[in-house]
């Protein structure tokens, strides 16, 4: 077998967290058992809500279409699991706004076989069929974000997609799903490729992988047969490599331009959980219903990659895996970007892919913001050169637009590099979000003045 | 075993580690060993100078705080290094008098003016200093001897000297290294220079032990090496070359390195990171800026040393540095947009 080098090109700047990847990363994925209720909110992807089609007291059969979408950035919402819908109700989502949601109460000893749906096939179908499908499938970008993935694929008309990437980066601390799904769906991450590559029209496909998942890497470069144009490239570990933007210049060599998407230089990104999921879920034409979480942190007795129906609630997991006594914060996704979260009612959704758990001495205490003593390591630290040192100082003085129009405030994809390098703990980054939806807010106010 | 009340933060909930207070504090050590041999050359004078120095800083900042209703920022350890600094660029017998009027000074216009810790744009220190250069310009160019015999049992009286009164110096030795080469073109052998068995100010005389400090802290990553090692390469080229060209005239490149307050300033006042350039780019310019203006000063201009003026000089350059020399943004192209 050829050994697998490690590729030397990488993006400027950013910053090396301590991994904690050790605790996971070795774990098969475990089968979780379904919640007595699962609770299904209708806003689980980035675009407008699905729109729900069952009616209270209905019997769902497992994968069933319980919410149809509501127009080209939307996606559909299945059921994950046979039996009855109890109520339709408003419901907490993480970030702290209800959402319209169904709750599903679970036939306790149903066989759970899924539904089969309409296959579609990878030799006869035609790119946009992919792409519908796809749609139909529900499925979003896993790796977090939740962005429907159809539309992302969908190369306009004047440009062309000349590689698709697939993101196997995980640059998150403590995150391990992707990891494992390379090791355990191997065959399905292949299949699904084979769909991108046919609905993008990419002539070649590339695997991003980094240096701390060479045993990922290998069993892929073994796997992937040798006639297809699929490669695997590791790159070294560096954060946030897994952003779009970055891995496009680790492995391309180009960068993106501002305001712009990676179609622009001829690519398009998909994580590659998802791509697992496509390759899994189209040829049966089945829709989304469950996906691997890391569920770990200081606060976790049985750490681990779970696979987890989606409307799984929040409460119902804690229980399960069993948690310490002092828990004192629960995150959402990893611990550069993910969300705390303030109610355990939340469910699984989509976007998860881990919950972090720590116990009070864990949590990093920040009662004491020092002034910025323009020690430069934040300027250090940032994937895009931003200067986040003076943005944070005009943040202060409230001058959001000149941050904008000077500074380039609205590149800022918030990876949180900077707050984690800042001496002063000043939240910067808390600052940058701000600053964004308040610009972004005047112009669109501006606009429909 | 789920009803515990959460708490909630914003991302990233991990930090890298090495706080503000803990740079500072470590900058405090960095400065120890040398301090500390400045009381063993100069004896208990130098003990007063420092702690004299030490004690304004930290009683202005504490004043002022008060005075402007602000929260008291003394416990983080940037007056006590503003003092040392200050204490360390005065001359041994300096009266204590002068030492308060220059920490009152440091604090005050140095850093208070412009709004505290992080916002000044000038180093404290040597506002201070320059403050006290202009106002007592011969207090402060008076030496004393380094390794005088009684220095442990006696205090120069010009130390305790009133205030607002001439100082009476009971022994001034002629000249340092540095004001030697100046007028009277004497060159002091290296190794002297190195370990600091000089004349001069308290804390200029052990490049050695300042050096090592600024290694420490560069090693620790608390202080930027990028600019000590910009000044002291542009330092070294200049004045190698003019030592090259005429020898006779010019001293060489040692020479220069370890006299006068150099290493000081290149170790602990220039790496103040509130005064120099965030940009990679904007640093290496300040530095070597430092470096040339330090070499010019001292062989053309009027003064025998000039660190504190280049170091104030570059202050006042950084900001503009850190604008012409403003890093490509990811994904945007190298000219500006119209």
């Amino acid at each position: 077998m050829k050994m697998l080098n490690i590729h030397k090109d990488t993006f400027k700047h950013g910053v090396h967290p301590p991994e904690y990847k050790e605790e996971t990363n070795h774990l098969p994925i475990r089968q979780f058992d379904f919640a007595p209720v699962l609770i299904i909110p209708m806003a689980q992807h980035i675009g407008s809500p699905s729109e729900i089609v069952v009616r209270e007291g209905q019997e769902v059969e497992r994968g069933q279409l319980l919410a149809k979408s509501t127009g080209y950035v939307s996606v559909p919402i299945h059921a994950p699991a046979a039996g009855i819908i109890r109520k339709i109700a408003n419901v907490p989502t993480i970030s702290g706004k209800m959402s319209p949601g169904i709750f599903l109460e679970v036939f306790p000893f149903s066989g759970q076989e899924v539904a089969e749906g309409m296959p579609l096939d990878l030799e006869t179908a035609s790119a946009d069929e992919i792409l519908k499908g796809i749609q139909d499938a529900g499925i979003v970008g896993l790796g977090g974000a939740a962005f429907p993935t159809h539309v992302k694929l969908k190369v306009p008309d004047d440009k062309n997609c000349e590689v698709l990437l697939i993101n196997g980066i995980e640059c998150e601390p403590y995150l391990t799903t992707d990891h494992r799904v390379m090791l355990e769906q191997t065959e399905d991450v292949i299949h699904g490729i084979k769909y991108l590559m046919k609905a993008t029209g990419a002539p070649k496909a590339i695997i991003g992988i980094e240096a701390n998942k060479m045993d990922a890497a290998e069993h892929l470069e073994r796997h992937i047969p040798k006639d297809l144009p699929i490669e695997v490239k590791v790159v070294p570990v560096k954060y946030p490599q897994g952003a779009e933007k970055m891995l496009i210049t680790s492995i391309m060599g180009v960068e993106v331009p501002s305001g712009g998407l990676p179609i622009d230089v001829g690519a398009v990104v998909v994580n590659v959980a998802t791509a697992a999921e496509i390759g899994r879920l189209l040829p049966h034409g089945w829709g989304i219903q469950e996906r691997v979480v890391t569920i770990t942190g200081p606060g976790v007795k049985n750490k681990g990659n779970y696979l987890i129906p989606m409307g799984t609630p929040l409460r119902y997991v804690l229980d399960q895996v069993g948690i310490s006594d002092n828990i004192s914060e629960v995150y959402m996704g990893g611990p550069m970007m993910g969300m705390a979260v303030s109610n355990l009612d939340i469910s699984i959704v989509k976007g998860t892919s881990g919950i972090l758990v720590f116990n009070d001495e864990d949590v990093v205490s920040r009662n004491e913001e020092h002034p910025c003593i323009k020690c430069g390591a934040c300027v250090e630290a940032c994937p895009l050169s931003l200067n986040p040192s003076r943005m944070g100082l005009m943040a202060k003085f409230k001058a959001y637009d000149r941050m904008a129009e000077e500074q380039n405030l609205l590149d800022c994809f918030e990876c949180g590099s900077c707050s984690f390098v800042c001496p002063s703990y000043i939240p910067l980054v808390q600052y940058f979000r701000l600053s964004k939806s308040i610009v972004r807010k005047r112009k669109s106010a501006k606009q429909h003045a | 075993m789920l009803n515990k009340t959460l708490h909630i933060s914003t991302s990233p909930h991990i930090v890298k580690g090495n706080s503000t207070q803990v740079i500072m504090k470590n900058v405090v050590y960095a400065l120890i060993p040398a301090a500390l041999f400045s009381v063993f050359t100069f004896g208990l004078s130098a003990l007063l100078v420092l702690g004299t120095a030490v004690a304004s800083c930290l009683i202005t900042e504490y004043a002022l705080c008060k005075v402007s209703g602000r929260k008291v920022t003394t416990s983080d350890y940037s007056a006590v290094i503003t003092g040392l600094l200050l204490g360390m660029t005065l001359p041994p017998a300096f009266p204590l008098w002068m030492v308060a009027c220059g920490g009152f000074i440091a604090i005050g216009l140095g850093k208070f003016v412009f709004g505290g810790l992080g916002y000044n744009v000038f180093n404290p220190a040597l506002v201070g200093r320059a403050v006290l250069q202009a106002a007592f310009p011969v207090a402060i160019t008076t030496w004393t001897d380094a390794l005088s015999a009684d220095r442990f049992t006696s205090i120069p009286s010009s130390v305790l000297a009133l205030p607002f009164m001439e100082p009476v110096y009971d022994i001034t030795s002629g000249a340092t290294p540095l004001s030697a080469f100046k007028f009277d073109h004497h060159i002091t052998p290296s190794f002297d220079l190195a370990f600091g068995m000089i004349g001069g100010s308290l804390g200029e005389t052990s490049s050695f032990l300042i050096l090592a400090g600024g290694v420490y802290l560069m090693v620790r990553k608390m202080a930027n090496w990028k600019i000590t090692a910009s000044i002291l390469t542009s330092v070294i080229v200049l004045s190698g070359a003019l030592h090259l060209f005429n020898a006779e005239l010019y001293p060489s490149p040692l020479f220069m390195l370890f006299s006068g307050g150099l290493m000081l300033g290149a170790c602990f006042m220039a790496t103040d990171m509130v005064g120099s350039p965030l940009t990679t780019k904007g640093i290496i310019v300040y530095g070597a800026f430092i470096g040339i203006l330090v070499v010019v000063i001292r062989i053309w201009g009027g003064l025998p040393e000039g660190v504190m003026y280049a170091i104030l000089l570059g202050n006042a350059l950084s900001p503009q540095l850190d604008q012409w020399l403003k890093p490509r943004v990811y994904g945007t192209s190298k000219k500006k947009k119209s």
